[in-house]
């Protein structure tokens, strides 16, 4: 912002008084985006890296120490063929070492070999179905924080009115009808029985809609939920009075001002809903017939091929890390008292 | 002491008449122990069993003498979808169960006990948290043979987490205050002061959270149930008669729709009854709303 300083102030007192703001500017960087980088890299050391490192111990110990050969399967094997196969894989080493060679793999992007579709690498599976699953999934986080917050923000304007009802009766409904039980319902009525809309497939844009509402609604429900609540709070609060003494219009007051604290048990939500909406997205691509992980990890599982699984875990471990830091990133930004809170702890 | 007693007991009684004022958590309640009583009782009465096969009646609309039809077997759907709920049922309980076990001893404990433990305790939860459990689970199934016991288990072992955070919140709340130090100068041990006289005071807040836990395992059994991942036919389940179901849902749609319908009554009980239980319970929150 430019300060129209010269109209009324001498040269001097304009020079000390854009120092000042620049001292102002300085000290507002200092107490405000430094610590936030600060904490995002404390995070990430001290919460991402060993969270991972045990998830990867967890799993790849449950497998390797499982009973039975992951090569165990209808047909009986001879004992030379395991033997050869458990070298083939890698298999007949200390577990520890294998641990060892596996981590080292993955941090190359190497995550072994599929066992049941021999000749492809869990990597070209999975690299050909995430990109799928990654948009659905963004899709419907989308679809849940536009028609969760207006919900949420709607209910919280006039609690115990018509629309708080309204917003809460369909927030209720979609916290009771699961993604599983919506797809189907949805497919039905628009793709078979009125035919507006597609249930196969993943090209054109209308493809997206029904596997979008099947699978966001769950969290659009819960985000209303908590953002009428979080609303709630905030706007009982003092410097909402103080908001709405000065004369704000109630579209300043909420928007501009209560959002940033009502929000955030909804930014809390979004770490857990992101994991949700990643093995939700599972069934939503069973039902619609769309090519994303959900059709790697669910045969995989039900074959028994461990390595592909084992990648899947440590993909979708890898990725809510992520999104959990930069939840927490976010959170610490909007509320200085947890980044405070955090750092001391 | 006395007077302490005094008011949590009229404090519990008072909850109940909340409750029990509150038409939806009552209807909620009933509605649940209707299910309940139906999927446990009902199969007993029906006349046919849920693996009976008769492929002369196969696929029949809902009549009077299939009240929700059959299947492409010919097996009655009612009977399925109430064996289905016994299942559901069943795992709820028990996964409930387990986590109920784990996370209050480890909340209570790491609360009590306080300092360098409670420090390390909670690092760990903070970790386990960040960790894709529906994916430990689904990697459980793939390592291990499937059977029902060890998704219960596995299941309850997921969902202890939060517990953990809040009996340990409220432990730590509690233990400074007079009548634990009464039992501290009484001499009682720490396991005895934790599992007797603090533990029980946060049950108000252990039975909201388990109307919460209850809905995510039984969500979670009939999302791996769907998946093929769950429980294996003959046997069924709420989420496998929904897949099942859903390959037929153009020319046969109640195949479909009653077992929903059956997750969805109940989920609708549970949270209804959960949201009376947490205002009865919680007269801060019940005075805002």
């Amino acid at each position: 912002m430019v300060l129209p300083l010269a109209k009324y102030f001498s040269d001097d007192q304009c020079k000390l008084l854009t120092d000042f703001k620049a001292d102002l500017d300085e000290s507002l960087y200092a107490r405000q985006v430094a610590p936030v980088i600060r904490f995002f890299f404390y995070r990430l050391l001290f919460q991402a890296v060993p969270t991972l490192l045990v998830l990867t111990l967890l799993s790849f110990m449950l497998v390797r120490l499982a009973p039975g050969s992951p090569f165990a399967s209808e047909k009986e094997l001879s004992a030379q063929t395991l033997e050869n196969l458990n070298r083939a894989y890698g298999l007949d080493q200390p577990v520890p070492v294998q641990y060892v060679r596996y981590l080292g793999g993955v941090l190359q992007g190497d995550l072994g070999p599929s066992l049941t579709k021999p000749g492809y690498s869990v990597r070209e599976l999975i690299a050909s179905a995430l990109p799928v699953s990654l948009e659905l999934g963004l899709l419907a986080l989308l679809y849940a924080l536009v028609v969760g917050l207006s919900l949420g923000v709607l209910a919280a304007i006039r609690p115990n009115g018509w629309g708080d009802h309204f917003a809460m009766s369909l927030a209720l409904l979609g916290i009771c009808i699961p993604g599983f039980v919506l797809g189907p319902l949805l497919a039905l009525a628009f793709g078979l029985k009125l035919e507006w809309l597609p249930v196969m497939g993943w090209d054109s844009p209308a493809d997206r809609i029904l596997p979008v509402i099947s699978l966001g609604s769950i969290y659009a429900a819960y985000i209303a939920r908590l953002a009428r609540g979080g609303m709630l709070e905030e706007l009982s609060k003092d410097y909402i009075r103080t908001a709405r003494a000065k004369g704000l219009s109630e579209t300043r007051v909420i928007l501009g001002h209560a959002l940033r604290g009502g929000i955030q048990p909804v930014i809390s939500l979004l770490g857990p809903a992101a994991a949700g909406l990643l093995t939700g997205a599972f069934v939503v691509e069973v039902i619609f017939n769309i090519p994303g992980m959900g059709r790697v990890i669910v045969p995989a599982a039900q074959n028994r091929d461990q390595f592909l699984v084992l990648g899947c875990v440590l993909l979708f471990g890898g990725l809510m890390v992520l999104f959990n830091t930069l939840v927490d990133v976010v959170l610490a930004w909007l509320n200085p008292r947890i980044r405070l809170h955090k750092e001391s702890a | 002491m006395k007077n302490r007693n005094l008011r949590s007991y009229s404090l519990g009684a008072d909850a109940w008449r909340r409750l029990l004022r509150n038409r939806a958590a009552v209807s909620g309640l009933v509605l649940l122990i209707l299910m309940v009583l139906a999927c446990v009782a009902g199969p007993w009465f029906s006349a046919y069993t849920f693996e009976e096969m008769d492929l002369f009646s196969a696929n029949e609309a809902p009549s009077a003498k299939h009240w929700f039809g059959t299947d492409e077997l010919g097996r009655d759907l009612m009977t399925r979808t109430l064996v289905g709920g016994r299942i559901s049922f069943a795992v709820a309980l028990a996964a409930t169960l387990v986590s109920l076990l784990i996370g209050v001893t480890y909340g209570g404990v790491s609360g009590y006990v306080g300092g360098r433990l409670d420090t390390l305790m909670m690092r760990i939860v903070d970790v386990l948290y960040a960790l894709p459990f529906t994916l430990l689970v689904i990697l459980l199934i793939t390592v291990f043979e499937r059977n029902l016991m060890l998704l219960f288990i596995a299941i309850g072992a997921v969902e202890w987490l939060t517990m953990a955070r809040i009996v340990r919140g409220q432990v730590m709340g509690l233990r400074h205050q007079e009548f634990i130090e009464a039992c501290q100068v009484l001499g009682y041990s720490q396991a005895r002061i934790l599992f007797r006289h603090l533990l029980p005071n946060v049950l108000g807040t252990v039975i909201i959270y388990v109307t919460l836990t209850i809905p995510s395992v039984m969500l979670l059994e009939a999302f791996l149930s769907f998946l093929g991942l769950g429980v294996q036919p003959p046997m069924s389940s709420w989420g496998s008669l929904i897949e099942d179901g859903r390959g037929a849902m153009e020319d046969f749609p109640w195949l479909m729709i009653f077992p929903g319908l059956a997750l969805f009554v109940t989920l609708l009980a549970l949270n209804f009854l959960g949201d009376g239980l947490r205002d009865a319970l919680d007269p801060r929150r019940g005075g805002e709303s």
